[in-house]
């Protein structure tokens, strides 16, 4: 076996995130750092995206097999906070993907949260259309990580993946 | 050896009250909120509206993985200097009442939505404040968890502070019932900014910084802020109400009557 960082890079970006499964992990940028220990043993060190993200430890189990299947005994899977994930960790290709999947991508950091009282994340382009008159209906979507926005062309609602 | 030190049970050798302080400035964290996730758990399915059902829970989840993170370190650090075998899980699902060190405000019942929602701005509004102050902690583990929530808690706070304007300045029955609200949770304020023993965070200093924040948010609700009223404390040495029993016997009867239980 070829036991090459590229070699697992490669493996991991065929594990997807199992709540948005047009993500693998990679995209998403939650693979810290690779740290081959040995011939066939492996420590991969990954991030949450959020403190409660209920798919972190589907996600470390989905690592695990990934790896074991192309022949690794020991997978070791750590998690660090530091320093902590934010959504422009999201891979351009991953936004993309995002994107075509109905889901409009975070925009980047120098839009987040604003802090004022009822402002919205402003211009979030809809996915079907690719219009930005849109608003916000609820700042808390399907998931944590996602807020329900509706576009006012073509009606749709739609999820918006959060700046963080 | 000072006599007063607290002794490991199993290796003889002192805990020194560094390491005592910080495990209990942890779970102080870690049980605040767990107990304000595992209530706002209770709107589930009992949300007023669709949207704000998710976004309470969607709170809570936030709530729940925080606590996580805490735990998780407050285990680390327990099991290093006391030889023992503690999980998050053991930490959340095992201890009494007495041992829990969190806010009072978080283990009262939800009320209604304006309960709810004014409870969530009271305490987000203070605990964006505290990890602000921990984000900058020289404890590593520690700062790098608050920096991870406070993103979180900001969001809590923003959705929050709409709420209490939304209703005080909205209905005669919405605003009647926000006053209500106040008059139940006022009295629970004042033990954010009382120190524990164990607080590396001066809290007593966040005080004014908070008050300006919900004075401003009051003004434009158009609700009064309570004048010098009677206040609670206890919580954050575990001294509770009569209602954190009721919760912990709900949240932790499965791990008591089935030890080690899966899903
Ligand atoms: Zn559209």
């Amino acid at each position: 076996m070829i036991n090459t960082k590229e070699n697992i890079r490669s493996l991991l970006r065929q594990v997807c995130d199992p709540e948005i499964p047009v993500l693998t992990i990679m995209d998403l940028g939650i693979v810290r750092e690779i740290i081959c220990t040995n011939d066939d043993a492996v420590e991969i060190i990954i991030t949450p995206t959020y403190s409660g993200c209920p798919a972190m430890d589907a996600i470390a189990f989905d690592i695990k097999m990934k790896l074991m299947e192309a022949g690794f005994k020991q997978v070791k899977i750590t998690y660090t906070l530091t320093p902590a994930w934010t959504t422009d960790w999201m891979s351009e290709e991953g936004k993309n993907k995002l994107k075509k999947y109905g889901i409009a991508p975070p925009q980047n950091i120098s839009s987040r949260l604003n802090k004022l009282l009822f402002e919205e994340e402003k211009n979030i382009e809809c996915p079907q259309c690719h219009s930005t008159n849109t608003k916000l209906l609820s700042q808390f979507g399907s998931t944590a990580c996602k807020a329900l926005y509706q576009c006012m062309d073509c009606k749709e609602p739609f999820d918006y993946f959060k700046c963080h | 050896m000072k006599t007063n030190q607290p002794i490991n049970q199993s290796t003889g050798s002192p805990i020194t009250l560094l390491t005592n302080q910080l495990i209990n400035q942890t779970l102080h964290l870690a049980d605040t909120a767990l107990i304000l996730g595992q209530r706002n758990g209770e709107w589930c399915a009992h949300g007023p509206i669709l949207e704000q059902d998710i976004a309470i829970t969607n709170i809570t989840l936030d709530l729940i993985g925080q606590a996580r993170n805490f735990y998780q370190y407050a285990a680390t650090l327990i099991n290093a200097s006391e030889n023992k075998n503690e999980t998050e899980d053991s930490l959340a699902y095992l201890r009494n009442e007495r041992e829990f060190k969190n806010l009072l405000i978080c283990e009262l019942p939800n009320g209604d939505w304006a309960q709810t929602v004014l409870r969530q701005f009271l305490f987000s509004a203070y605990q964006e404040l505290v990890l602000e102050k921990l984000k900058n902690s020289s404890n590593e583990q520690l700062a790098a968890i608050a920096a991870k929530s406070l993103k979180e808690t900001q969001y809590h706070v923003k959705w929050s502070s709409e709420w209490v304007i939304r209703l005080g300045d909205g209905t005669t029955e919405s605003r009647d019932r926000m006053i209500k609200a106040i008059d139940t949770l006022w009295m629970y304020t004042g033990e954010f900014f009382i120190p524990a023993n164990y607080e590396l965070t001066e809290v007593h200093l966040l005080k004014e910084t908070w008050f300006q924040k919900v004075r401003s948010i009051f003004e434009e609700a158009t609700l009064a802020v309570p004048e010098n009223t009677f206040m609670q404390s206890g919580g954050k040495s575990g001294i509770h109400s009569e209602h954190l029993g009721f919760i912990l016997a709900e949240m932790q009867i499965l791990q008591r009557t089935y030890p080690g239980a899966e899903w």
